[in-house]
């Protein structure tokens, strides 16, 4: 059969082949219509899903970080500003082998164990695309190092950011604080939008304080990406907002005098503003370069700081908590005064030891020679030359409850509210306090303790301000700020109502004691008033570190420095119309009159000079002002 | 008979024109390969970035190819017939040489390099096989008897081992596929398209283990699921797939795609070529271009029913099925329903070979719809 058929029939030939080809253009149009219905599925159907993965592909959003506010001083002086730094990143999603990556880049420039486990922990908590950083502030060898070798390192990218930059260093590293990286802590805590285009955040001081002010609002941009993530051009973009300046009280000459004066020594000062409570000075010594910790502190650089026994971490000037001892004299006088337990008559005999009916030991008068003051001893006179045993009986008239509730509107025993972050509010004891603290009665002796500035109580150098400050000012109550505007914006002085019902005549009365505890021959801190032009009231103080029993003698050299007993002073000036008030200590600085006082004085000089300076320029501008404001009437 | 009478009406209509005679250019085929020859450079020169490189080197090939088609097309049908085993015996001598001197690109050793440009000798046999069995068969009884089968399927095995040895699966794929067709239009019996199709099936594990390397499965295990692994395998798909998806109907405009200008898709020039021209041109250029496929392919066709010889029969009809596989096989794989291998799409993508391969295929073909015709007297 098949042979048959198989000699040459061409018609058979083309039928069976016609046949077939029939076959085949079935399956033809089949695979057809599957072809084309795959095309209409994935371009109709699914076109939308299609184009918005397309979308996301070519498209992503950047944040874009906004300039972070900066901080001035009262003079226009940069305290804190931002300075571009170069920061090697990669993208997780843009390299295929991370170790190996990292291990190539080790090869190129220097990479450090720490900033390797870093990377890691960043990239934990990173958003997909997102540029984890490895390296920080890159040199310019760095920078063309790894431009040269980019192309063999997939996934790295050097990007421009601006990086936070504290030109003062130390100097202003307590009171304007820093930023640091954004830990885990806090990332839970903000708006992941608001950070989105940051990675740092304040974390003491003002940078912390005003963070909601200095941060700004993040912009961004749509970009399109090709396959390898290079931009390659921006769609559209939302510019970021920067952040508010900050102008401060603080005035950077007067600061670095304060600095300075400090001389090593441990301890706080503060100058303040007596009228609108502006913070002209503030000091906590020793101090620390707060620029280590912008791009994260090295552990060795944050191990010396820590654990150094100096604490340079430490705010003593809001945070320090210090008995005030006989700083606090002044104001109990005026609270004696006004409750008419004493009179500006008032005469004790001073032994120089103080005997309490009932208690076997006695108190003994820290500030005198055995023998004591001698006798007719005044207010006045036990303000001079701080006397205790006049305070001791005055105390025990006055109980501690007038004591402590009056002394609260001199803002002790208080948070003073100004404006940082972490301000301790030391102790003003009460019954009460005693009460629930040490759950123990408060006994006559507690009193006579707490009526020369020991005992139970505690002050921080900034309550020591803001009491001589409203001592000053006969009872105004400003609230201390160290911002003066945001964004040309003057922050308005806070003042509260004045509470105390004191008389003018007691105020004069005090006034004129404290300068002459400066200006009188027989005043403790008469050392300072050489050559002085205006007039300095103040008190100076002492606190102990040990208690010492009255039948010692406190001898220092017995005793280890970190014992010696804390230098306090407090002071306005000009003594007859007030414009400034400080609160300083020493620690371990022994006497308040020879350690302490010294530097008020600096600081008050400062001040005066750059007032009398002010004033000139101030002549002088409104001269120019004047001139230029003729010429400019002329040219028209 | 009716028969004749319907397929007589789909000849040519300028088959008895002096031009397509003498000058043995069949009119219909030739205008539409310029269209396609065009659309093609015009997708090149958007999937190339806008530059004129490729498009410049198609261009030369396109040429080239015209030139060769009408060469090849001069010599008569018969001749090809005769000389038929010398092209496939040089072809073979090529692939060998490909194995043993052959220059490679991307773990494949595929390319000739002759000096003046680089040769794919694996292209050359997807003329060369079909040429091969149609000469053989065409002097054969019909339908095929075992002993014909059996040296036709050595014919198609050989040469497709020897390029999946390369490896180039699917190059490999479409010359066996392009034999086969042979076979079966030339009326292979049911009992062997069965056995076959046992044992491809049978054949299937075999080469999961002996014959496909690493990434070959893996091309096919991301088509099972190609968001598995985005960055990796399935990449070309899934940015090929959102190509073509979001292009549309009417597409983004001619160099105007995102996903090619952008680089997101791999190979946009050559053989992922129709994700570009489907998002920039959409759903409507596709169509435009299948159907300028389909007009090629029943031009092929009714040459084939209208051939002179069993041989012209078997060539030209083979050969139009194969020209449709290989959009199957493209744009099945581009679309994401069949795995990547690699086969470009014909006339469109970039590659001289396979340009010339095809213009030499569709020469032939020219000589076989003008051949003179023999008087039929039984009809």
């Amino acid at each position: 059969m098949e042979h048959e058929a198989a000699f040459s029939d061409p018609t058979r030939e083309r039928n069976i082949f016609v046949g077939r080809i029939i076959i085949a253009s079935f399956f033809v149009v089949v695979m057809a219509l599957v072809i084309l219905a795959r095309y209409a599925d994935l371009q109709v159907t699914q076109h939308q899903d299609f184009v918005t993965n397309s979308d996301n592909n070519r498209v992503h959003i950047r944040p874009v970080a906004p300039a972070r506010g900066v901080i001035y001083d009262r003079n226009g002086e940069i305290l804190a500003d931002n300075r571009p730094t170069s920061n090697l990143t990669i993208i997780r999603e843009r390299t295929k082998d991370l170790n190996n990556l990292i291990t190539k880049i080790g090869s190129l420039i220097q990479l450090s164990d720490a900033d390797i486990k870093r990377f890691y922990k960043r990239l934990e908590r990173r958003r997909p695309f997102e540029q984890t950083p490895l390296k920080f502030n890159l040199s310019a060898e760095e920078q063309a190092i790894l431009a040269v070798n980019e192309y063999l390192l997939e996934g790295i990218k050097v990007s421009a950011r601006l990086t936070r930059s504290y030109p003062k260093g130390e100097l202003f590293a307590h009171a304007v604080g820093y930023v640091g990286r954004i830990n885990e802590r806090e990332l839970g805590a903000i708006d992941s939008i608001k950070y989105s285009g940051t990675d740092s955040i304040g974390k003491i001081g003002l940078e912390k304080f005003y963070e909601q002010y200095l941060l700004g609002e993040v912009g961004s941009e749509h970009v399109e990406t090709n396959a390898k993530g290079r931009v390659m051009r921006v769609l559209d973009q939302t510019d970021p907002i920067a952040g508010n300046d900050l102008v401060l009280h603080l005035d950077s000459r007067l600061q670095q005098i304060s600095h300075d004066a400090f001389d090593g020594e441990r301890g706080a000062l503060i100058a303040m503003d007596i009228k609108n409570g502006g913070i002209l000075a503030m000091v906590s010594a020793p101090s620390y370069d707060p620029n280590l910790f912008v791009s994260g502190i090295s552990q060795k650089n944050y191990d010396l700081l820590v654990n150094s026994t100096d604490k340079p971490l430490f705010n003593r000037a809001i945070r320090g908590q210090y008995p005030p001892g006989s700083t606090v004299k002044p104001l109990f006088g005026l609270i004696g005064l006004t409750n008419k337990n004493i009179t500006t008559d008032t005469k004790i005999e001073d032994p120089g030891f103080f005997i309490m009916e009932g208690i076997e030991r006695p108190w003994r008068d820290h500030n005198s020679k055995r023998g004591g003051h001698g006798s007719d001893v005044d207010l006045a006179e036990a303000i001079i030359e701080s006397c205790d045993v006049f305070f001791y009986k005055m105390g025990i008239k006055t109980g501690i409850d007038a004591l402590s509730s009056q002394s609260a509107i001199f803002g002790l025993g208080a948070k003073t509210g100004i404006d940082l972050p972490g301000e301790v509010s030391g102790i003003m004891p009460t019954r009460k306090w005693k009460k629930e603290s040490r759950n123990a009665t408060w006994y006559n002796g507690d009193t006579i303790n707490m009526s020369i500035g020991q005992g139970f109580m505690l002050t921080t150098p900034l309550q020591l301000a803001v009491m001589t400050s409203r001592i000053a000012s006969k009872g105004n109550i400003v609230q201390p700020q160290i911002v003066k505007s945001i964004n040309n914006k003057a922050q308005p002085t806070i003042l509260l109502p004045n509470a105390s019902k004191i008389d003018e005549k007691h105020w004069t009365y005090i006034h004129r004691a404290m300068k002459d505890v400066v200006h009188s021959t027989k005043g403790t801190a008469k050392s300072i008033s050489s050559g002085l032009l205006y007039q300095i009231a103040g008190k100076t103080g002492t606190a102990q570190v040990i208690s010492i029993n009255a039948d010692e003698d406190y001898d220092k050299s017995k005793l280890n420095k970190r014992q010696w007993d804390h230098a306090l002073f407090v002071a306005f000036a000009p003594a007859e119309n007030p414009e400034i008030a400080i609160g300083l200590i020493v620690e371990n600085g022994e006497h308040g009159s020879s350690v302490a006082a010294p530097i008020a004085r600096k600081v008050l000089d400062a001040y005066m000079s750059n007032r009398a300076d002010r004033e000139k320029q101030l002549v002088s501008k409104s001269k120019i002002l004047e001139t230029e404001q003729g010429y400019l009437a002329y040219a028209e | 008979m009716q028969n004749n009478d319907f397929v007589r009406r789909f000849q040519s209509p300028g088959g008895d024109r002096i031009i397509s005679r003498v000058m043995h250019i069949d009119l219909i085929l030739f205008v539409l390969l310029l269209i396609l020859c065009v659309f093609g450079l015009v997708v090149i020169y958007s999937a190339g970035g806008q530059d004129l490189f490729y498009v410049k080197r198609q261009f030369v090939f396109m040429i080239a190819g015209f030139i060769l088609m009408l060469l090849v097309a001069q010599f008569p049908a018969r001749s090809w017939e005769r000389w038929a085993f010398v092209f496939y015996g040089f072809g073979l001598v090529l692939l060998a040489a490909v194995l043993i001197f052959g220059v490679g690109a991307k773990g494949a050793q595929r390319w000739l390099d002759i000096g003046v440009t680089r040769l794919q000798p694996a292209e050359f046999m997807k003329v060369c096989v079909p040429l091969m069995i149609s000469a053989y068969l065409g002097k054969r009884f019909v339908p095929p008897v075992a002993k014909h089968v059996f040296w036709s399927v050595f014919m198609v095995i050989l040469p497709t081992l020897l390029i999946v040895r390369q490896p180039d699966l699917g190059t490999g794929i479409l010359v066996f596929v392009s034999g086969f067709l042979v076979l079966f239009l030339a009326g292979l019996k049911k009992r062997y398209l069965i056995g076959s199709a046992l044992l491809a099936l049978a054949a299937v594990p075999m080469m999961w283990i002996f014959v496909l390397r690493d990434y070959q499965k893996q091309r096919v295990l991301t088509l099972l699921s190609p968001e598995d692994d985005k960055l990796g395998a399935g990449w070309n798909i899934v940015q090929s797939k959102t190509a073509i998806g979001s292009g549309g109907v009417s597409g983004k405009g001619w160099t105007e795609g995102t996903q090619s200008q952008l680089n997101f898709l791999p190979e946009s020039h050559t053989d992922f070529i129709i994700a570009v021209l489907a998002e920039e041109f959409g759903l409507i250029g596709v169509l435009t271009l299948f159907t300028l496929y389909l007009l090629v392919i029943v031009r092929c066709i009714l040459i084939a029913i209208n051939a002179q010889s069993q041989f012209g029969r078997l060539l030209a009809g083979s050969f139009g099925l194969v020209f449709f596989f290989y959009i199957f096989v493209n744009m099945g794989m581009v679309s994401g329903i069949l795995p990547v291998v690699g086969a470009p799409l014909p006339m469109i993508s970039y590659g001289g070979t396979a340009i010339l391969t095809l213009f030499i295929g569709f020469g032939m073909l020219m000589a076989i719809s003008t051949e003179p015709k023999r008087i039929r007297t039984q009809l």
